[in-house]
């Protein structure tokens, strides 16, 4: 055998995922996985990244990743440390795989888009610098969406965090015009005979477009915060997240992330992702000992 | 909502969003603050649109009327 093969003293398989390395079919190449929490990524950091790319893919393309970051593929194990060193020198870093918190992903935010009722891009980075890599009995995803359209999919992710703001109308500035009613799409606004609007909260999903829409005002903000999902995940046998928390303030965005996977820690098993220890041992108990706890806090 | 008197008139049924959105915004570039300009808009995604991003740039939505299958509105420019 000429070709050099990656035996257990040259790398622990382990320890290279946990630093992002992937191993692939082909022997001795391994995919690198870029940090990039929710997806952003300055111009300078993407040409460093095209120019490592051009030099150590012996494969010769990137490949986007279903969670927001560019992998380059067919990087040889030899090329590792200059990988990351040369990647370094634009602030660029490797992310992980395997039983932690992964990466946060997140919808462009209303920095930007106008369907943005939360700010989901610093959330993502404040999480990523606070909690990536921290272990855990399986993977632990976040994600983030701005607003109820959740473009990051909260419902499929282990703990998702999704903008809303409850609305409230003041009728002294109503001028009936009817334009919340034509802005909302869920008929949870109805207009009376003189146009004012008749509201039925539990058709609300909570995404302001009465507010944008109202031109007098009349429809202000009420509360404003995060919808919290746990327990959802995708693969071979996926799980739709449950709902915890309404209107969790930003603030409590750490608290509850960290409370999380203190109970996850506590009540999960190994291998087992946390949507299956809540169907083991009760939603009830996480909204108990996690959800209310920290709401109240 | 009191009666404004238009000073332009824009007829925008059929016409699709955005476009919609974007002649309505070049009208109102051509025209002084304070002038009332009357948009007719078909029911539907256009209603509601339209409103919603001429609040975003800052004007005025002061009169609706529903004439059916459209609607006319009145903004102001601000």
């Amino acid at each position: 055998m000429t070709e050099q093969t990656v035996t257990p003293e040259r790398v622990d398989i382990q320890k290279l995922k946990s630093g992002g390395f992937i191993k692939q079919t082909q022997k001795d190449l391994f995919t690198v996985r870029l940090r990039m929490p929710g997806g952003r990524i300055t111009p300078e950091k993407m040409a460093k990244v095209a120019e490592v790319a051009k030099k150590y893919s012996r494969m010769g393309f990137c490949h986007l990743s279903f969670r927001q970051s560019i992998e380059l593929i067919g990087v040889h194990i030899d090329d590792f440390d200059k990988v990351a060193k040369e990647l370094a020198t634009a602030g660029v870093k490797v992310a992980s795989c395997g039983p932690r918190v992964r990466v946060p992903t997140a919808c462009g935010g209303c920095e930007y888009n106008p369907n943005g009722l939360m700010e989901t891009q610093h959330k993502a980075l404040e999480v990523d610098e606070k909690l990536f890599g921290t272990p855990c009995h399986h993977k632990f995803k976040t994600s983030f969406s701005g607003c109820p359209i959740d473009c990051a999919r909260t419902m499929e992710n282990d703990l998702g965090f999704q903008g809303a703001v409850e609305p409230q109308w003041d009728e002294p500035l109503c001028t009936g015009c009817t334009l919340c009613a034509k802005a909302c799409m869920e008929g949870a606004i109805v207009p009376d005979k003189d146009g004012k609007p008749i509201f039925d909260p539990g058709k609300c999903i909570f995404c302001a477009d009465c507010i944008r829409a109202c031109p007098t005002n009349s429809w202000r903000i009420k509360r404003q915060g995060w919808i919290v999902r746990v327990g959802g995940k995708h693969g071979r046998h996926p799980r739709q997240a449950e709902e915890v928390a309404r209107f969790l303030p930003d603030e409590k965005v750490i608290p509850f992330i960290e409370k999380t996977l203190q109970w996850y820690k506590d009540n999960g098993r190994p291998r087992e992702r946390i949507g299956t220890t809540i169907d083991r041992v009760g939603l009830y108990r996480f909204i108990t000992e996690v959800a209310g706890p920290v709401l109240q806090s | 909502m009191s009666e404004e008197k238009p000073d332009q008139s824009i007829d925008l049924r059929g016409v699709l969003c955005p476009m919609n959105f974007v002649k309505t915004k070049l009208k109102l570039e051509e025209m002084e603050t304070g002038q009332v300009l009357e948009v007719f808009l078909d029911d539907g995604e256009p209603m509601r649109s339209v409103p919603r991003s001429v609040k975003e740039e800052g004007h005025k939505v002061v009169q609706v009327e529903n004439m059916g299958k459209a609607y006319k509105l009145l903004i102001k420019k601000q």
